[in-house]
């Protein structure tokens, strides 16, 4: 094939096509490449910077970043491994992330990435913001104390749902996300069955009445690492 | 030989963790021959009675008492462990952190709907401990060299966690003992 490109990450040989991501790439050779705001069904945000890799030397994010012919791309080293750790525990000390009761607990993503990383516990001091949480809707709230702000609620509105009915508000840490009404969740056109609400990595959008569901033991991450079955796909080729 | 010392205390939680070391089971009988208990709940000591190897942390801090027994475990024991998600990140507890204190205060003893207090007063007493204005994880009010998160850290955690001290190794915890809940 004419557009069939191959690079490397760490070293090993990948092979691409043209017009893909590093991401897609990667995903497809079986190497993980941590992330959060990207979502497999909606188009790259390139926000939250977790999978910034090395492009012949510079960072980059993995997540937007098209491949070309025999680029030097590097994915796991120790300085990257920082990067991502200290983003991961900045959106932990950022918001309030109450994991002993969260309905989202074994199945969040942000949980699951610091597990990956092995943080014990974040190095910065904890912000506590004064965040608010919007329960007016029958069969969804918004607890905006756990948002990290990853951006796919809207993308989903907008480009899947079609509702536009998410948007960030303000900037820098006063930054968050808003809905296209006056006051309140209820008075949007949210339906429980929209994108926006499954692709939330976190338990900021949930379904009501349908928490802590799975058993401890039986979550999502509770034994395997995120990634883990991108990986499995290298293991078998 | 002397065996170690271990101390043991809870701040600003609710016990959980100390039930957890507890659920280690009959390894807790290993853990008597590995070491000596100096101040603890465990055994009800009450004041340190020597220089401690490890100095066990369940809870943050929520009042000028559990500051003043974190200080003082800092300063007689030589690893100090922070344990659980209330002394690593405040926990159940600092969900008041958001709230100002006096408005905590008022719905406690005040204004909520099943209060009962015909003096219209928030307590205030000497032998009440001073509260904070917020809940502070262990880690941002002294030293702190370890960490082992969960509500509470498995069993297993903890004593993965105690060996490798007492043996002088570094901890390398699998996967599945590292959680958040």
């Amino acid at each position: 094939m004419s557009d069939e490109i191959t690079f490397t990450i760490d070293g090993v040989e990948v092979t691409g096509t043209q017009g893909q991501t590093i991401m897609q790439a990667a995903d497809q050779a079986g190497i993980y490449i941590p992330r959060l705001c990207w979502h497999a069904d909606l188009s790259p945000g390139g926000s939250c910077r977790v999978c910034t890799v090395k492009v012949n030397g510079r960072a980059q994010a993995a997540c937007t970043y098209p491949i070309s012919e025999g680029m030097l791309v590097q994915n796991e080293t120790d300085e990257i491994r920082e990067w991502r750790k200290s983003i991961v525990e900045m959106l932990f000390v950022e918001g309030n992330h109450f994991c002993m009761f969260c309905e989202k607990s074994g199945n969040c993503e942000l949980q699951a990435m610091a597990y990956r990383f092995g943080i014990a516990t974040p190095r910065y001091p904890y912000m506590f913001p004064q965040r608010d949480v919007d329960a007016s809707h029958p069969d969804v709230f918004i607890d905006r104390n756990r948002c990290i702000l990853c951006g796919r609620c809207v993308r989903a509105s907008r480009d899947v749902d079609g509702k536009n009915i998410f948007q960030f508000v303000n900037r820098g840490r006063e930054t968050r996300i808003a809905i296209n009404a006056e006051a309140n969740l209820a008075d949007t056109a949210l339906s429980a069955m929209d994108k926006a609400v499954e692709v939330c990595p976190v338990g900021a959008i949930l379904r009501k009445r349908v928490g802590y569901a799975v058993p401890v033991g039986k979550r999502k991450y509770d034994h395997e690492p995120i990634g883990s079955d991108i990986e499995a796909r290298r293991a078998k080729s | 030989m002397t065996k170690p010392k271990i101390a043991s205390t809870s701040l600003c939680g609710c016990f959980g963790c100390h039930m957890s070391i507890l659920d280690i089971d009959d390894r807790i009988l290993k853990l008597v021959e590995l070491v000596e208990f100096d101040k603890s709940p465990i055994n009800d000591i009450k004041r340190f009675t020597d220089r401690c190897l490890v100095g066990l942390i369940e809870g943050g801090c929520a009042n000028q008492e559990n500051v003043k027994v974190l200080r003082e475990f800092r300063s007689h024991c030589d690893v100090l462990v922070s344990v659980g998600d209330c002394a690593t990140m405040g926990g159940i507890p600092a969900m008041r952190n958001g709230i100002p204190l006096k408005e905590c205060l008022a719905e406690a003893y005040l204004d909520g709907p099943t209060v009962h207090n015909e003096t219209g007063r928030v307590p205030h007493d000497e032998e009440l401990p001073l509260i904070l204005d917020k809940v502070y994880p262990c880690h941002e009010v002294v030293k702190i060299d370890y960490h082992l998160p969960g509500c509470p850290p498995p069993a297993d955690a903890i004593w993965e966690a105690v060996v490798a001290l007492l043996n002088n190794k570094p901890l390398d915890l699998p996967y599945e003992l590292l959680k958040y809940d």
